[in-house]
């Protein structure tokens, strides 16, 4: 599988970069989310829904995924070359990231023949959409404290607690979800057992909480006496912290396999440069100011550094001393440096910066403000950049635990 | 959007970099380099000479020239590892010397000197004056024709390295108005001319060079034509190398902090599991990672018209910037033994200091950089 004939590969690069140039529609006339985490209307979920079935059938996403899960049985280098041609042609983001980058690499890695068959082909298509159920009212960044109890009755588990934060949970299909099957067990973590739950039946409930946008994001999700069959348990019962530690790891892409495609799109440091250049101070461009521009190259030189550390990965030489120094880096690089060149790009648009998204006046229709405010899904979803620096430093820096 | 450079990594730069650690890991405990410190010369002569028989001296020589006929890509990793290990030796300068040669010599000045300086030779250059200037081109120092056909030099050189142990010193003057480099046989000059400099980091050597009343043959001007860029390349291999040599040491500086954060208590805790010290040392891990990245981008890249020089300076400025936090945070992470002078730490916080001073700090070169790119 690994061998790639150039001339084939050529030719399915061209074939997608046709096919993005001709299909994708950048202005469907509303906002788009700039990431999976703020679908908000049923019109942008429509859109985006509709959007990943179509690539998905055309055969740009999930192509090298085995074929007798749905997915297109070619070489990974397939894939990227079908991913560069949409990025080129800017199409949106896919919506279905929990499935497309966590859940289903990790049934390929971890999941039954059963689960396989069963869930894979509806999470390229868009048709199953996914959440994830770790986080709780109570237990956050503590994820192996969860308490939601899951009760094992017959060929069933009753399922009663809250999960929160609860991404596309209004949309969702099935969840995956981290519960507590023992509760006194010496280790916290020895209690918890990683489940594929169904979302639409009776007992589970979610209600949006709007977010610090003041759209609607995510959700709490209730459950009381949910009843998930037994089979649908990833990894054995009780086993489930190792399985939601592998699932971080996709998640924080420290682990590949995913579909491919991608979950968010952001400003870049030339998106900056054009706003100094239109924005003024003192009466000249604002890029003519020195400190203004000291902060560009700055940020040039991080965006080149995130840039050429994804690179590394490819030459192992260059990474021997602390092999996985670079994959558990990279969401912090890349987290911390988007919402630092947000919060100086509303600064550049002086008092501009005043003015939010739905005024006529606002500087790029409010972007760079809601793109800072958004940044923050980032640096706190998905394991808060403190958590990041504490895995780091344990992980891969060897040091005590805090 | 620009194209600032990528990654790529040579079969040569591999086994280079294979060597070049387990050679500089033997050849320069910290003992040893403390020793060096008090040492007049502040190198290891055999050293110098297993260095010279590994060939690393010739790698960037091309080959007709007595060299390998690498790049400077590959003289990356070695540097990288030296300094890694603080390993002294005039291997920078003559490296740069070598450089300052391809660039501007004539083609008789390459094929005498360039296979000497493969052979171990040491060779150093004398750029920096009192103007404090990183504009290699402001110079004050001058070189006049005499009626014997000879060049008379007149002015003060300084931060000259290595120049007490090397045999020529390839110094840049004023040549009827421009700038030109000349070569000065070290042997030729006065006893008087070079003094022994106080300079930040000592595991280094540097002089100030008098140029006052040195004559030279006229063959040791460089070719005039190329004086200038042959100013502009030693800038950028200067940067390259430096970023690498600080790339170095910010790992092993890094590593010395660890090794004290795992060990130390206080409150009855490993201090390294306080996250006001974890923090910050993964910080500087982080930008430690960058930081090598861009090295070896600015390696890859280097001959690339336009994206080598962006590239360099890159590396250089985040190198200085990494280097500096790293260390300055070891001297604070090791508490009142941190302020002490057996403490390693300090020996990496001059270090930094020193190669900002050389060939421009961050600021500088971001200042270069927003010329290029905005
Ligand atoms: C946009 C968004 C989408 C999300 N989507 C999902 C989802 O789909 N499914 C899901 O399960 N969860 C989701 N989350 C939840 C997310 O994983 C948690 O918010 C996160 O793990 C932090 O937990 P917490 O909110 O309970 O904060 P807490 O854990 O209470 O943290 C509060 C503060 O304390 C700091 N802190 C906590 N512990 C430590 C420590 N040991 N050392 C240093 N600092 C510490 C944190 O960094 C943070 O700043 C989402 C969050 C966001 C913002």
């Amino acid at each position: 599988m690994t061998d790639v004939d150039p001339k084939d590969l050529h030719a399915f690069a061209e074939a997608a970069d046709a096919w993005f140039k001709e299909n994708v529609n950048r202005d469907p006339g509303f906002m788009l989310p700039l990431t999976f985490m703020e679908v908000g209307t049923d019109q942008q979920f429509d859109f985006l829904q509709t959007w990943q079935n179509k690539v998905y059938e055309a055969g740009y996403l999930g192509a090298a995924w085995p074929k007798e899960y749905g997915g297109g049985g070619l070489p990974q280098a397939f894939q990227t070359e079908a991913t560069k041609a949409m990025r080129r042609h800017g199409g949106p983001i896919f919506l279905n990231a929990i499935g497309l980058n966590w859940t289903g690499p990790l049934l390929l890695d971890m999941g039954s023949e059963a689960q396989r068959a069963k869930y894979l082909k509806g999470i390229l298509s868009a048709e199953d959409i996914w959440c994830q159920g770790f986080s709780e009212p109570d237990n956050g960044s503590d994820l192996g404290n969860a308490q939601t109890r899951a009760v094992r009755d017959g060929e069933h588990y009753v399922v009663t607690g809250s999960k929160i934060w609860t991404t596309l949970g209004k949309y969702a299909r099935y969840m995956i979800l981290l519960a507590r099957t023992e509760a006194d067990t010496s280790r916290k973590y020895d209690g918890l057992t990683f489940f594929l739950a169904p979302m639409k039946i009776d007992g589970v409930e979610t209600r949006p909480i709007r977010k610090l946008t003041g759209e609607h994001g995510f959700t709490q999700t209730f459950f009381r006496e949910a009843r998930i069959p037994a089979d649908e348990i990833v990894g054995v019962e009780g086993g489930g912290w190792k399985v939601a530690m592998r699932t971080l790891e996709y998640e924080r892409g420290a682990r590949g396999g995913q579909a491919g495609g991608y979950v968010s799109v952001g400003s870049n440091a030339w998106d900056v440069l054009d706003l100094a250049r239109k924005m003024t101070r003192g009466s000249k461009p604002a890029l003519e100011d020195p400190a203004t521009r000291a902060k560009m190259i700055d940020f040039m030189i991080d965006i080149q550094s995130n840039a050429l550390c994804g690179q590394r990965a490819a030459f192992s030489p260059l990474n021997t001393d602390r092999p996985t120094g670079l994959a558990l880096s990279s969401k912090l690089m890349h987290t911390d440096f988007a919402q630092r060149m947000n919060a100086f790009a509303i600064g550049l648009t002086g008092p501009g910066g005043g003015y939010y998204v739905g005024d006529p006046n606002a500087v790029d229709g409010g972007w760079w403000t809601r793109s800072y405010l958004n940044s923050f899904s980032a640096t706190i979803g998905g394991g808060t950049s403190q958590i990041q620096r504490n895995i780091i430093g344990e992980h891969v820096l060897g040091l005590p635990k805090s | 959007m620009q194209d600032l450079g990528r990654l790529g990594f040579s079969e040569d730069q591999g086994s280079l970099l294979e060597v070049a650690t387990s050679f500089c890991a033997k050849r320069s405990p910290i003992a040893r380099v403390r020793q060096l410190i008090e040492d007049e010369t502040g190198h290891d002569a055999e050293v110098w000479r297993e260095i010279v028989e590994l060939g690393w001296l010739g790698i960037a020589i091309p080959e007709a020239y007595g060299g390998a006929g690498l790049a400077l890509a590959e003289v990356v990793p070695v540097m990288e590892q030296m300094g890694r290990y603080l390993l002294a030796g005039p291997f920078y300068s003559t490296t740069l010397a070598a450089q300052a040669l391809v660039a501007g010599g004539t083609e008789d000045q390459k094929r005498t000197l360039l296979p000497r300086l493969a052979e171990g030779a040491i060779a150093t250059l004398a750029l920096c004056e009192a103007s404090g200037d990183w504009d290699l081109t402001n110079i004050a120092c001058t070189a006049t024709a005499t009626a014997g056909g000879n060049l008379k030099l007149a002015g003060t050189k300084q931060l000259v390295s290595d120049a007490a142990v090397a045999s020529t010193i390839i110094a840049s003057v004023l040549h009827a108005g421009r700038p030109a480099l000349v070569m000065i046989d070290r042997a030729s000059l006065a006893p008087d001319a070079l003094r022994r400099e106080v300079i930040v980091d000592e595991t280094k050597r540097a002089c100030e060079l008098c140029l006052d009343g040195v004559e030279i043959p006229a063959a040791n001007l460089l070719d005039p034509s190329r004086a200038e860029a042959a100013l502009a390349h030693i800038h950028l291999v200067a940067n390259l190398l430096a970023a690498a040599e600080m790339c170095g040491g910010t790992q092993s500086v890094i590593d010395y902090t660890l090794d004290y954060l795992k060990t130390r208590v206080q409150f009855g805790k490993l201090i390294g599991s306080y996250q006001a010290l974890k923090h910050p040392i993964v910080d500087a891990y982080v930008s430690y990672e960058q930081t090598r990245s861009h090295v070896y981008s600015a390696a890859h890249c280097f001959c690339e018209q336009g994206i080598g020089e962006i590239a360099t300076r890159m590396a250089k400025a985040q190198a200085d910037t990494t280097l500096s936090f790293a260390a300055d945070r070891a001297i604070q992470f090791h508490g009142g033994f941190g302020f002490t002078y057996d403490c390693d730490a300090q020996l990496y916080r001059r270090r930094a200091i020193w190669h900002a001073s050389q060939y421009g700090d961050a600021a500088w070169h971001k200042e270069k950089l927003a010329d290029l790119l905005l």
